[in-house]
């Protein structure tokens, strides 16, 4: 894992105007990644594909992140049951796409790249990265399926794993499933507390 | 024909001598004998020729991800066998390399080599029944299926003497492996291992100059080196093109460094490259297997460190991937202190390998499909996830 | 018919039977399923029809991938909620008379899956089935009993009388109302007719805390 200092240089003198910020990852995989603003996406992209002594020919993996405002830590356990109100917590927060980028050719990597969105309610638009790498396609619909990320310029953005008439974002952290617990043969007490909340006990 | 202008990438094609031809849209799927699960396509076709495809997922979309956000580090562990259902060995292996990658942790000796042989030997019974089904999906119904099996059938009885189940093995756990050999199971690896290249000259034998395995395979599905890399494809499909990437060589994840094997390389990328990428594969893992089992040394098989109840990795991120049968497994898992990862995601290998599935149908016949969706080697669980 | 006289005739080499056990028979011992998988247990039903466990020993090795031609659905694997509506169409163009073997934790209940949003909680919510098997996947041995089971059913089976099987009975219907995809569930989320929850009281109270039981 190359330290990222040099390489955020170099991107600054040959994209200029970009804003890059280096994340670090304080875990014991030391994966730290570079957050790129969303004017210059596709330049920096572009430049990290062609420089010949990078050349990351490979972008392997697209994951959305959700990071709403109040519940980004400090929970702890099961206590994960949203009870952040949706429309504000739309407002604040942040929806975050994630760019794993290898190189076939020098096989080395991986530079990780990060795109945040304003909010998570309507300014969620993220250029999207396909001209670059065909490899982003299904992800970033998946990303757009599930997140409700809008990647701008993606040719062919329709929801990829639900159907079509669908409406909620189901990865989203305050996504709220149905309630079709009428009945669940299960030992499984998470399953049994929804089913008991369905026919109208509570825990 | 008002029906072409809606489709303007049927542009490149040459229109029907007679002028009046249709286009015809089908649905191929989710329920189709030769879609390998519920995939689905849209096809459109002229005459019989692909003019369109596209893909349609979702149909085993089980939520995996959104689960694994609720479930404990290793309360997912039995989901990863659920991926990829012929290879849960190497999804728990992926998953464990990516969680110890971001706690830290340490694997002792004696595991890693478990974890080789097992998921060697799962490459192998992968590989093996991948190719009896695309000589079903060629029409050679039942027979070279039922041989495939057969070999499978033996490596089963393998994973079931040591973790208790023929497909969902649920056997590895961080810092190492659940439980050790049973008495005698070396031996009986070391038999089927012996066997298996008998079985592999056999099937070769039968099928690799087969004449019409030939016609229906050379030249079908060609994949250019620059597409397969810029489309992510990763696997057996990448090195059926030639492009030398196998993260065994390339990460040298776990003690694949001390092993000698090569990586087989293809040279046109069509379908017949990637059935011989696949056989030799094979020939090589059965190298790999042979050596892991010569060498396998006594100690522990799990880090007495790691904590098995109350895992809590620290606040951080990590990326963990490995060279499963069918191309790059990654997981990328955040935590954020508790004991519940706060995004688990799963890079799909067969997911993204469908990438380029329109790219190497259009201008075939509707037949040729079938067989070049089958090189492809897609699980539809993991597709999905 | 007497059982010893019937036994006895069939030691002289007379076969004396009766329409309702030669239809039964004729109907149990050539079961085509529906050549159709869904996940995990699909994998399992294969190696089921393979040679060392050998389903055609039982008459149903014929797996047809038309529902025209299936009389036998072997739901294996996980429904999804966008799969749902494909299954259900599935069953209503299988002709009568039509079995369902509900194979695997995810087909009965959803299984280890079923708090996924867009899993559905069991297959019985909009077809009716016959035969459950627990496991997951059931192994091949499982899938043999399972359809053993659904034979001996068959073979019970009165051919008149208030008892008779569905397709014998023009009042009860062979095709069921397909779901429809909607803005948030499948709509509607179960057929009231067919699925009928067992009232059953749930309680934590002896569970200390959740998941530590």
């Amino acid at each position: 894992m190359m330290t990222l200092e040099p390489l955020k240089l170099e991107i600054e003198a040959n994209v200029p105007g970009c804003r890059l910020e280096i994340i670090p990852n304080p875990s014991s995989s030391a994966q730290h990644s570079m957050l790129i603003d969303a004017e210059h996406a596709v330049a920096v992209a572009t430049f990290l594909r062609g420089a010949p002594h990078h050349r990351f020919d490979y972008c392997s993996n697209v994951t959305g992140i959700d990071w709403p405002a109040p519940s980004k830590a400090k929970e702890t356990g099961d206590a994960l049951e949203e009870d952040v109100e949706s429309a504000e917590a739309a407002a604040t927060g942040y929806l975050e796409v994630v760019y794993h980028l290898y190189s076939m050719e020098l096989k080395h990597g991986p530079v990780i790249l990060r795109m945040r969105t304003q909010d998570r309610a309507t300014r969620v638009h993220l250029p999207s990265l396909i001209s670059i790498w065909r490899s982003v396609d299904f992800q970033e619909r998946e990303v757009f399926d599930l997140f409700g990320v809008i990647f701008d310029g993606h040719p062919d953005l329709r929801r990829l794993l639900m159907w079509d008439e669908f409406t909620d974002f189901p990865m989203r952290r305050d996504y709220v499933e149905p309630d079709d617990y009428e009945y669940e043969p299960t030992a499984h007490d998470k399953v049994l507390l929804k089913t008991m909340q369905h026919q109208g006990g509570t825990a | 024909m008002s029906a072409i202008a809606e489709f303007p990438s049927a542009a490149h094609l040459t229109p029907s001598s007679d002028g009046d031809s249709q286009l015809l849209e089908v649905s191929m799927g989710p329920q189709h004998p030769s879609t390998h699960g519920v995939f689905r396509m849209d096809v459109v076709l002229d005459g019989e020729t692909v003019v369109k495809l596209k893909p349609i997922f979702g149909y085993l979309h089980r939520n995996h991800e959104k689960i694994a956000e609720d479930e404990t580090y290793l309360g997912s562990m039995p989901y990863t066998d659920r991926l990829d259902y012929f290879c849960s060995l190497t999804n728990n292996w992926a998953y464990a390399l990516a969680v110890e990658t971001l706690a830290g942790v340490q694997v002792p000796e004696r595991a890693q080599y478990l974890r080789v042989i097992t998921a060697e030997l799962t490459r192998l019974q992968n590989h093996a029944s991948l190719i009896g089904f695309l000589m079903q999906d060629m029409g050679a119904s039942g027979t070279p299926l039922m041989y495939a099996f057969r070999e499978r059938e033996k490596i089963l009885d393998l994973f079931e003497a040591l973790t208790g189940a023929r497909m969902m093995c649920n056997y590895m756990r961080f810092g190492g492996c659940r439980v050790d050999l049973p008495a005698g199971w070396l031996e009986q690896a070391k038999q089927v291992v012996a066997a298996f290249p008998r079985f592999l000259d056999q099937y070769e034998s039968l099928l690799a100059g087969n004449e019409i395995l030939m016609a229906r395979t050379q030249g079908v599905g060609v994949l250019s080196r620059e597409l397969a890399i810029n489309a992510g494809i990763t696997g057996p499909v990448l090195r059926a093109c030639g492009v030398n990437y196998d993260l065994r060589k390339v990460d040298k994840y776990g003690i694949y460094d001390r092993f000698n094997f090569r990586i087989p390389l293809g040279d046109h990328g069509d379908v017949y490259d990637r059935y011989m990428i696949r056989v030799l594969e094979m020939r090589e893992s059965i190298k790999i297997l042979e050596q892991a089992m010569r060498d396998l040394p006594e100690g522990p098989i799990t880090d007495p460190k790691t904590k098995v109840r109350n895992f809590r990795p620290k606040p951080g991120e990590a990326y963990g991937r490995i060279e499963a049968p069918k191309g790059e497994l990654g997981f990328y898992l955040i935590s954020d202190g508790t004991p519940n990862p706060y995004r688990y995601r799963v890079r799909p290998p067969s997911l993204i390998n469908l990438t380029v599935l329109e790219d190497m149908c259009l201008g075939r016949n509707i037949a040729d499909v079938v067989i070049i969706l089958g090189s492809i080697d897609i699980v539809m669980g993991e597709v999905d996830r | 018919m007497d059982e010893a006289l019937k036994h006895e005739l069939g030691r002289q080499g007379v076969i004396a039977t009766s329409m309702q056990e030669l239809y039964n028979w004729g109907r149990r011992s050539s079961l085509w399923p529906l050549n159709f998988g869904l996940a995990c247990c699909a994998i399992e039903m294969i190696a089921t029809t393979m040679a060392r466990y050998d389903l055609a020993r039982f008459g149903a090795e014929v797996f047809r991938p038309s529902p025209r031609q299936a009389d036998l659905m072997i739901v294996a694997g996980t429904i999804t909620k966008k799969m749902a509506p494909q299954i259900v169409r599935l069953y209503n163009q299988m002709p009568e008379p039509k079995y369902v073997i509900s194979m695997g934790a995810c087909a009965i209940s959803g299984g280890p899956f079923k708090q996924g949003y867009n899993v559905l909680k069991g297959i019985d919510r909009y077809i009716p089935v016959d035969i459950y098997i627990p496991g997951c996947p059931p192994r091949p041995e499982a899938l043999l009993e399972g359809f053993i089971e659904l034979q001996k059913k068959i073979d019970g089976q009165q051919l008149t009388g208030d008892n008779r099987p569905r397709h014998l009975n023009a009042a009860e219907p062979s095709e069921f109302p397909i779901p429809q995809f909607g803005e948030h569930d499948l709509k509607p989320s179960k057929n009231p007719d067919v699925w009928h929850p067992p009232l059953v009281n749930i309680s934590l109270a002896d569970n200390d805390d959740s998941g530590t039981a």
